[in-house]
């Protein structure tokens, strides 16, 4: 996995509320086997016209915005579904870090299994930097998870909230199944004593 | 261990550590995990990257039914894609010795509907699959949760997650339901109430006679949709009416076995006292037949009412929200629900595609006529529950009404195969999305319970099951 340590790049705004994972990237796209490419099917339905054309004035096709970094977005953001292309999508089209008031818990958990960066704020922060991402291409934001900072393209500095062992791991670029295959010996343990006090929880190949 | 009143979530949660670490974060056991084609392939794939086995093939259970044809099964899989996803699911299941129903398999059908059906879930698991409406195991007493893919990687390769633990969240719906009203217009009504992020964080337990007297089926549907409200997982405490579903079912344990399983899981409801971070009361009574109006399964209306003005908007990112909605489903403010006409009937899914909901559809269909003009699909949840049903007679039921009778799968509603609503169609249906394209590039869906869904087969518009009767 990519480290996260600092992000400095432009932001685009998405003030809508309950974007749920199916707009992030609709079903058409959960047919590959793969985790790589699909920024094709990105806001797949309010990206492009029923014919495939590009619609010029959604946010990500606007040429100011094609090398976002940062997305901000209303509250509930990745609610829905629980597939993680979702992420991989965002992902794929170059955003490392979505910033809005409140998120879908199993989104939320996906991105930090993709280098990716969620971060809930107070409505009014994310007002803010919804102004911010408005401007364009010249207002870029700065993400400094060291430090726990956002810096505004004015200079002013929101501080936010991480969970400390995803912050870790983040920085550190590490995989969680690396690090739980260390705890080896206490799985190994667990079910040594499970299987002692409940046998029959094994009994899934019975049939 | 403490001593103070726990909830059946903490119970569950705490006979799981394996390890926590200062922050709180646990090492989560993982009892079952379930998979399916969509979301397993690149999580295989990492396995074999790292040269990783799977820890515990036996407690996997895999099937296909996102991509799966309803129709003949002896045509194959016509698009290339859905084929592929499919083949790779199967070859996968080979090589990392997991067992898997396959298309052709009496026991296939929606993975949340055959878990149950075999007795893989049972009482006091934790419970994973790669699909947010794993969340309907929780009707057995189970913890169970939706995860991604890297989760998915995470539990094959060491049978356990990294977790932190959720708020505990009590819904008690108590007194009679009216009548027309069942367990799909209880979860639509919590979901009106607490809005689609109003779980999150939570582990939502259900309580009270209401959810008490629903079948297995009824309280499978209300955990079902347990994420459209926000939180991952919904949790109904096990009861006599648990233990006798289970009973004999495949995978459940037998004999001796099966008294300790039962002493065991009588010791999970939750304790007298114990502590909710939230609690949320609702009178069964006061629950009419619900629909949903909007493309949240928060927008939420009894059958007899109308769409919602923007003077119900509550600010002005809702009124904008509002306006979207009215636009992308071709609704007026104001407009009465019943003068909807539907395109589209859809009864199934892992939310209403079992026994009872096909049964509770076709006592409305016996003896009527779909509308004209209106294609209406009946999916069973399994191949169980189809042959169950064709026992019974119940398929002709639907077959003599017009309704086309189908293999089990997820079909229309997610649209992943060839079952879709076209653009700007619209759908009465028992699924549990209504999001823009959920059911096809500009459908525009409804959800309802299976006879409200019958009801609208027959009147060719949404209508009050009520008057059907």
């Amino acid at each position: 996995m990519d480290k996260f340590t600092k992000l400095t790049g432009v932001a685009a705004p998405l003030p809508r509320v309950n974007v749920d994972t199916d707009a992030i990237i609709p079903k058409q796209y959960l047919k590959t086997i793969k985790r790589t490419g699909l920024k094709a099917g990105l806001f797949y339905e309010w990206r492009t016209n029923q014919d495939g054309s590009e619609k010029p004035d959604f946010v990500l096709n606007k040429p100011a915005y094609k090398n976002a970094q940062i997305l901000v977005a209303g509250a509930n953001f990745g609610c829905g579904s629980s597939r993680e292309h979702a992420p991989w999508a965002l992902l794929d089209f170059g955003i490392r870090c979505v910033i809005a008031p409140s998120f879908g818990d199993i989104f939320f958990n996906n991105c930090f299994k993709n280098g990716m960066l969620p971060i809930a704020l107070p409505q009014a922060e994310v007002d803010k930097l919804m102004q911010d991402a408005e401007k364009g291409a010249n207002a870029t934001i700065s993400v400094d998870l060291e430090k726990q900072e956002i810096t505004r393209p004015d200079g002013g500095v929101i501080k936010f909230d991480i969970d400390p062992f995803r912050k870790y791991c983040l920085l550190n670029g590490f995989d969680d199944i690396g690090l739980t295959l260390r705890q080896k010996e206490k799985i190994d343990g667990y079910e040594a004593e499970r299987r002692r006090t409940m046998p029959w929880l094994d009994g899934s190949r019975a049939a | 261990m403490s001593t103070k009143p726990r909830t059946l979530f903490d119970k569950i949660w705490e006979s799981h550590v394996v390890n926590r670490q200062d922050d709180g974060t646990c090492l989560l056991y993982i009892d079952r995990h379930l998979t399916h084609e969509v979301t397993s392939a690149p999580a295989f794939e990492g396995l074999r990257t790292n040269k990783r086995k799977v820890r515990r093939p036996d407690l996997t259970l895999a099937v296909a039914d996102h991509n799966v044809p309803t129709t003949d099964r002896a045509k194959g899989i016509e698009d290339a894609e859905s084929r592929l996803q499919i083949e790779t699911l199967r070859q996968n299941c080979k090589e990392f010795g997991i067992r898997l129903y396959d298309m052709d398999d009496i026991r296939q059908g929606i993975v949340h509907i055959i878990g149950p059906e075999q007795g893989f879930t049972l009482p006091g698991l934790t419970i994973v699959c790669g699909d947010s409406h794993t969340s309907t195991h929780g009707a057995f007493g189970s913890l169970a949760f939706g995860i991604g893919t890297s989760e998915v990687e995470h539990v094959l390769a060491t049978q356990t997650l990294l977790q932190k633990p959720a708020k505990n969240m009590l819904v008690e719906v108590t007194g009679k339901l009216p009548n027309g009203v069942g367990a799909k217009d209880i979860i639509l009504a919590i979901i009106g109430k607490i809005g689609t992020a109003g779980g999150t964080g939570h582990v939502i337990e259900y309580s009270g006679d209401a959810i008490r007297g629903l079948s297995m089926e009824g309280r499978m549907t209300v955990c079902n949709m347990s994420i459209e409200g926000g939180a991952r997982a919904g949790l109904i405490a096990p009861d006599e009416k648990t233990f006798e579903y289970l009973k004999g079912r495949p995978m459940v344990p037998k004999g001796a076995a099966w008294e300790a399983a039962v002493a065991y899981w009588k010791t999970l409801p939750s304790d007298p006292g114990a502590r909710y971070d939230r609690e949320l009361r609702l009178a069964a009574a006061e629950i009419p037949p619900l629909v949903t109006w909007g493309t949240s399964p928060e927008d939420v209306v009894p059958v007899t009412g109308t769409i919602p003005t923007l003077d119900a908007a509550k600010d002005a990112t809702q009124r904008e929200a509002y306006e979207r909605k009215y636009e992308y489903m071709g609704l007026k403010p104001g407009q009465k629900l019943s003068e909807l006409k539907v395109d589209h009937v859809f009864i199934g899914s892992c939310t209403n595609g079992r026994i009872e909901d096909i049964r509770s559809a076709a006592a409305v269909v016996k003896g009527r006529k779909v509308a004209k003009g209106v294609r209406a699909l009946l999916v069973p949840g399994s191949g169980l529950v189809k042959e169950q049903a064709e026992q019974e007679g119940l398929d002709r039921i639907f077959r003599e009404a017009g309704f086309e009778w189908r293999e089990p799968g997820c079909s229309m509603c997610l649209a992943m195969n060839a079952d879709k609503v076209g653009y700007g169609e619209r759908c009465a249906s028992t699924s549990n999305r209504n999001f823009e394209g959920r059911q096809g590039r500009g459908g525009r869906t409804h959800l309802m319970s299976p006879a409200m869904a019958a009801a609208a087969a027959i009147a060719g518009r949404l209508a009050d099951v009520r008057e059907l009767q």
